[in-house]
């Protein structure tokens, strides 16, 4: 079986401003009904990617494609983005947002249905967070988009209300758009189907959880003095996070931490456990944990 | 001592924000209260640190000057230097001058802050800010830490520094509790406190509040009661009625997401907005 033509793709693209490299020979692609996440830290390259893809930058080298060419504007109006900021005017009500955002890209306005109904004529910064989440969702659909971009799309929202906002984008897809949505969140990443690292402007995992965090190691430590053992660990330069009753070690040595602790006097059990994609982000932005 | 609130109620404009909760934070230790927007955690942590004044309940809280307390709002001085802000508040509540450069310098330096230490607080990046509201919040080394959402909008590399501050602080004696809209970030502290629309959903240790879950959880492409039923990925899982077997082939074991968000439906059933 063929796999059906990609909506977006990067053929080693790569991005410098000045002697600075954002995004370094990337190559990356979108295919239709495909929810991908794309994650990394702040200054990882993943706006600049972003821009490289939708063709609001050139490439300093290599190729982007978008819905099968050049993201030239013709192309560019069958893609729907929602920013983290939203991209909503917070003093027209919610139903002069649809009219205003369909008439851009020459649509019809969205049917506005449930909540959104009962606050068609409320003012957008006077609605919950959530219910603006919504708006923004049906906004950026209301044009029947091929391609659609989401930037932390469920921040601040509780977990009904995350898996709601989850709920229309399993729907986009299944009806063959393409989804790329960035996040730094895990509870994001969860959700999707495939996801691409990016550090240093680099991509640097590609695949599910596993893949992701694959080559980074994690030790849990449990000792009755957690405080003084994540005292001791941190001091020992070691790269340490609280969980629980229990203090993770990213990147860490189980010999080496016995080593630290015992000399500490501290009475702990230490064992390897599967590192979390947020373990990976930190050991990369270290400068350590190559792939 | 620990602090805390007891049966607290809070109503503003005639609408409940806070119905009888019972909190309680020890020295030493992390409280998350977890919920999304409008559940009710700002109350709360203002509740605790004297901003809103409780219809009905009490509060434990040590004296002001030994509470430390972090907005969710941005919380520093734009035009003022980064050590400036730290200063400014050092003085305010008055840590001694022989003490204050110790201080200062092992905070942003924990908050890898001491190369920003002179920039503007309006030229720092959103996770530096945070990280400097909390250095501004523990100058004092208060007895009580509030914080709230402080790692919102933050990116993963900053968010982790923040920990470790917090983590310090708590190391150190401080009885913290933090806001957050994300599980997994709660599920770093040592006890939880779910809230959905000023209610208590759950509380304490997570693994105590996922094995008092009493719901069967099950994997389905297709949802049999959709009401009762939240995305995961590709599939749905859903909350089957009271008293159904556990011993299904599609049965999963909830983790803190499905806990929270089938006590949220059933919380939402019994008391409608």
């Amino acid at each position: 079986m063929t796999a059906p033509p990609a909506l977006l793709r990067a053929a080693s693209v790569s991005r410098a401003f000045g002697g600075f490299t954002a995004v370094d020979s990337v190559s990356m692609d979108l295919r239709p009904g495909e929810v991908v996440g794309l994650l990394g830290a702040n200054g990882a390259g993943k706006t600049t990617l972003l821009r490289l893809l939708l063709g609001l930058l050139a490439p300093t080298s290599g190729a982007v494609e978008l819905l099968g060419g050049a993201p030239d504007r013709e192309r560019r109006r069958r893609l729907g983005y929602v920013p983290q900021g939203l991209g909503l005017y917070r003093d027209l009500t919610v139903r002069e947002n649809l009219a205003f955002a369909a008439s851009s890209y020459g649509a019809a306005p969205a049917p506005l249905e449930g909540e959104l109904a009962e606050s068609a004529d409320a003012l957008v910064r006077d609605i919950p967070l959530g219910l603006q989440r919504r708006l923004a969702f049906v906004s950026a659909l209301a044009h029947g988009p091929s391609v659609v971009v989401l930037d932390e799309p469920t921040s601040g929202v509780d977990a009904v209300a995350r898996a709601e906002l989850w709920d229309t984008i399993r729907a986009q897809a299944a009806s063959g758009v393409g989804v790329l949505v960035t996040t730094h969140y895990m509870q994001e990443a969860e959700q999707c189907d495939r996801l691409l690292l990016m550090s240093e402007g680099r991509l640097v995992g590609e695949g599910d959880e596993q893949a992701i965090v694959a080559g980074t190691t994690a030790v849990a430590v449990r000792t009755d003095d957690w405080a003084r053992a994540f005292d001791v660990l941190d001091s020992a330069g070691e790269l340490v996070m609280l969980s629980g009753r229990a203090i993770r070690v990213a990147d860490g040595d189980p010999d080496g931490l016995r080593t630290i602790l015992s000399a500490a006097g501290l009475d702990a059990t230490v064992e390897r456990v599967p590192a979390t994609i947020e373990e990976r982000m930190a050991v990369l932005a270290r400068g350590g944990g190559a792939a | 001592m620990t602090f805390g609130l007891a049966s607290a109620s809070v109503e503003l404009g005639g609408r409940t924000v806070l119905d009888d909760v019972t909190l309680r934070i020890a020295p030493g230790s992390v409280v998350a209260v977890v919920g999304g927007d409008g559940a009710g955690k700002s109350t709360l942590l203002r509740a605790l640190v004297g901003e809103v004044a409780l219809s009905r309940g009490s509060v434990d809280a040590p004296p002001p000057d030994r509470i430390g307390y972090l907005p969710a709002s941005a919380g520093s001085w734009a035009a003022l230097t980064v050590q400036q802000n730290v200063d400014f508040v050092a003085g305010v509540y008055g840590v001694p001058p022989g003490e204050l450069g110790a201080r200062r310098g092992a905070l942003l330096e924990r908050a890898a802050l001491t190369s920003a230490s002179d920039r503007p607080a309006s030229q720092v990046s959103g996770g530096m800010r945070r990280k400097l509201g909390f250095s501004m919040a523990a100058v004092h080394a208060p007895q009580l830490l509030v914080l709230d959402e402080p790692s919102t909008g933050v990116d993963p590399v900053s968010r982790i520094d923040l920990w470790r501050l917090v983590t310090q602080a708590a190391a150190a004696g401080a009885a913290v509790v933090l806001s957050t809209t994300y599980l997994d970030e709660a599920e770093r502290a040592a006890s939880l406190v779910v809230l959905d629309r000023g209610r208590v959903l759950a509380q304490g240790p997570v693994d105590d509040v996922l094995d008092a879950f009493d719901g069967v959880v099950v994997r389905t492409p297709v949802a049999q009661r959709p009401e009762w039923s939240w995305r995961r990925g590709r599939d749905l899982h859903e909350l089957l009625p009271p008293g159904a077997a556990a011993d299904r082939a599609d049965a999963v074991v909830p983790d803190l997401e499905d806990v929270v968000v089938a006590l949220s439906l059933r919380s939402r059933a019994e008391v409608p907005a």
